[in-house]
């Protein structure tokens, strides 16, 4: 789960991490406003969207007074910020963080991430900060420096110390870095932080170290523990197909084909969407349905499948361990008869009572395509989207 | 004897009277496994399914001589239960638990460090289908039917893609010696490598069919150790070709997050190891027979 800038800042901040001055605004009177609070005579206004590569796409405005700051703000909320991350949908902004200007000596990369390899929290840094993390290591991977934290006693001094020294920075620097590493560290723990990026960590003309950006993101498994974490959750900036499905428990990806899948197992929905593709098709979603699954929650699958507009056919593939394919093609009768499905629809069963579902799909009288197999039930989808497809046309 | 499991090993399971608990020790009781009990801290005395529960681990242990265990306690105390297994003195532990905080896994892995190698537990999973030796035992979820006795070594991080491997195996009429399932979770227990080195060791696995996934540095890791150390022919595939960047796909690991993590790109490297490619989800059983046929052939 991701967190705004501001935020993460106010975490950072409570554990001795020094951020700008600054202050949340929802509209461009909010925003003089706080500007007035903040005091000075320059600031920056910025769109509060989870992405990074917001200047870029004209997220940030460097401002000097009042009526510099409303334009920015009037042109910025309401308007989707579209990155290179945020794929061609774009992210609505509807908060502004205005910030003091910060006059800049130097800029510093500072990232926290899960190290799979070491499976231990990994500290990259690097003195050629403001670029992004691949940019660094691809143009300047001599300027990086790594560490990890050994999980039975946590980050120590001496090693936040080795890295503010890395970084090639003035003697009276080094206290200051090395709180803000180590603090950020007590952050990515006390909160299961799954990354924490500050980029960049700037060294100012007045000689201070400060975070000029801060970007985090959350395990997810960890939040029935972070309660103070989990309210930082904000559902505008997230595909609202997939915010309807996790709301229903359901795990789901969007994606921007017209096959809609509803699968059994990650391993299996990845590898089905995989056969769609080989097959000539495009897979509109990723969703799992988990084991166990009754009528109840394969009908809500199909709510959550249907409600993205570019879904053209749907390819049910269930492999049964747990789960048992009567329930499934109950539900699946369920859906067409209380949602309504007005695509064609593929289903193959596997598994635990694949003879009882079999014979309650057949039974249904319901427009079911059957297959037997994954390569046939990817075929059967691709042809039968194609054929709906050239319909609509003629129509 | 296959590896990790046979019809002989003493299975416990932690999370024994709770509903899934006890749903899946009945299965793995039928199809075979020695179950000689469970755990359930505050249960201790009862018998549940016939067999003695323990509140702890190492009271199971003195009592039932239990080599193995099997986790089916929620995530928040999931961790917990591993590092008891390890301390009482469990040598193969199986969690099926899906959702442990990824921080929890790291202190499980530095726990299991305080013991010598020798005498380390070797933990599968978490959030996986667990491992079965078909014909004998079976300390997991999967269904037990789908899997013929036989010579090939699965491994993989899906539950259900393995399935659908084993099934696609069944029709053409190959068994499978061992499957173990390593898990989706970005820190697991045992890795692709890991369980190689068994199969390879294994006088009753013929060749190895490995199911990964995109995210992590496992399934490369994996290629290059069959390539300096596997005399067994080893068969790959790599789900998620459709996969977008940056975006999980239900498993907690299944994520692309830094270069050489994409389907595409593992592929790349396992060709380059000289691993045998099943090109489409849809082609395990012909790519084992068709490999099976040419070692015999070349041998």
């Amino acid at each position: 789960m991701d967190i705004h800038e501001y935020q993460a800042k106010e975490l950072l901040a409570r554990h001795g991490v020094h951020v700008p001055r600054g202050g949340l605004a929802y509209s461009p009177e909010q925003a003089t406003y706080r500007a007035r609070e903040i005091g000075g005579s320059k600031w920056v206004l910025k769109a509060q969207v989870h992405s990074g590569a917001r200047g870029k796409a004209g997220g940030i405005k460097l401002c000097s007074n009042d009526e510099e700051i409303s334009n920015a703000a009037e042109a910025m909320l309401g308007r989707k910020l579209v990155t290179h991350q945020t794929g061609p949908r774009g992210k609505l902004i509807s908060r502004l963080y205005l910030e003091e200007a910060v006059d800049i000596a130097q800029e510093l990369y500072l990232g926290f991430v899960l190290d799979r390899k070491e499976e231990r929290v990994m500290i990259v840094a690097s003195a050629a900060g403001g670029m992004e993390i691949e940019d660094i290591s691809e143009k300047q991977p001599d300027s990086i420096i790594r560490a990890t934290v050994d999980p039975g006693v946590g980050m120590q001094g001496f090693q936040a110390r080795e890295i503010a020294f890395g970084l090639g920075l003035e003697s009276n620097l080094i206290g200051k870095a090395t709180e803000t590493i180590l603090g950020c560290y007590q952050v990515f723990r006390d909160y299961d932080a799954s990354m924490l990026e500050i980029n960049p960590l700037v060294v100012t003309r007045d000689g201070s170290l400060v975070a000029l950006d801060a970007k985090m993101s959350f395990d997810e498994n960890a939040l029935f523990r972070r309660p103070e974490i989990s309210e930082l959750r904000d559902k505008s900036q997230e595909d609202p197909r997939e915010t309807f499905a996790s709301d229903r428990g359901l795990s789901y990806v969007g994606l921007d084909g017209n096959i809609g899948c509803i699968i059994n197992g990650a391993g299996l929905a990845m590898a089905t969407m995989d056969m769609i593709k080989i097959a000539g098709g495009e897979p509109a979603n990723f969703l799992d349905i988990g084991g166990g699954a009754s009528p109840e929650r394969v009908a809500k699958s199909f709510r959550a499948v249907l409600g993205d507009k570019n879904v053209e056919a749907i390819l049910v593939n269930i492999f049964a361990g747990i789960n048992r394919c009567d329930w499934v093609a109950e539900g699946v009768i369920k859906a067409i008869r209380e949602v309504g499905v007005d695509v064609p629809l593929v289903v193959r069963l596997s598994g635990t009572k694949v003879e009882e579902g079999r014979k309650i799909l057949a039974d249904s009288g319901e427009k079911v395509i059957v297959a037997d197999t994954l390569a046939e039930a990817a075929e059967k989808a691709v042809a039968a989207w194609r054929e709906a497809t050239k319909n609509k046309k003629a129509a | 004897m296959a590896i990790l499991l046979n019809r002989s090993t003493r299975v416990i399971v932690q999370g024994f009277t709770g509903k899934i608990g006890s749903f899946h020790a009945d299965d793995m009781k039928r199809y075979g496994t020695k179950l000689v009990g469970g755990v359930t801290p505050g249960k201790g005395g009862q018998t549940h399914l016939g067999l003695p529960v323990f509140n702890t681990v190492k009271g199971a242990v003195r009592e039932t001589r239990a080599e193995a265990s099997i986790v089916f306690v929620p995530p928040p105390f999931a961790a917990d239960s591993i590092m008891e297994a390890a301390d009482a003195g469990i040598k193969l532990c199986v969690c099926i638990t899906d959702g442990i905080p990824s921080q929890d896994m790291m202190q499980v892995k530095r726990y299991m460090r305080r013991y010598r190698f020798e005498d380390r537990m070797r933990l599968v999973g978490p959030n996986c289908a667990g491992v079965i030796t078909p014909g004998q035992a079976l300390m997991g979820i999967m269904p037990g039917s789908i899997y013929l006795p036989g010579r090939v070594g699965i491994v993989g991080r899906s539950g259900t893609l393995g399935y659908e491997a084993a099934s696609q195996m069944k029709a053409l009429g190959i068994g499978v010696s061992t499957s173990v399932g390593i898990g989706g979770d970005p820190i697991n227990g045992s890795s692709f490598k890991d369980i190689l080195q068994l199969f390879e060791r294994d006088d009753d696995t013929d060749a190895v069919v490995m199911i990964g996934e995109i995210g992590g540095p496992q399934e490369a890791e994996a290629a290059i150790w069959a390539r300096d150390n596997m005399r067994k022919p080893l068969i790959a595939y790599i789900a998620g070709l459709s996969a977008p960047k940056g975006r999980r796909m239900g498993h907690a690991g299944a994520i692309i997050s830094a270069f050489g993590e994409s389907a595409q790109e593992k592929v790349e490297i396992l060709k380059e190891a000289g691993v045998v490619i099943v090109p489409t989800p849809a082609s395990f059983g012909e790519v084992v027979a068709d490999t099976l046929a040419r070692t015999k052939k070349a041998a």
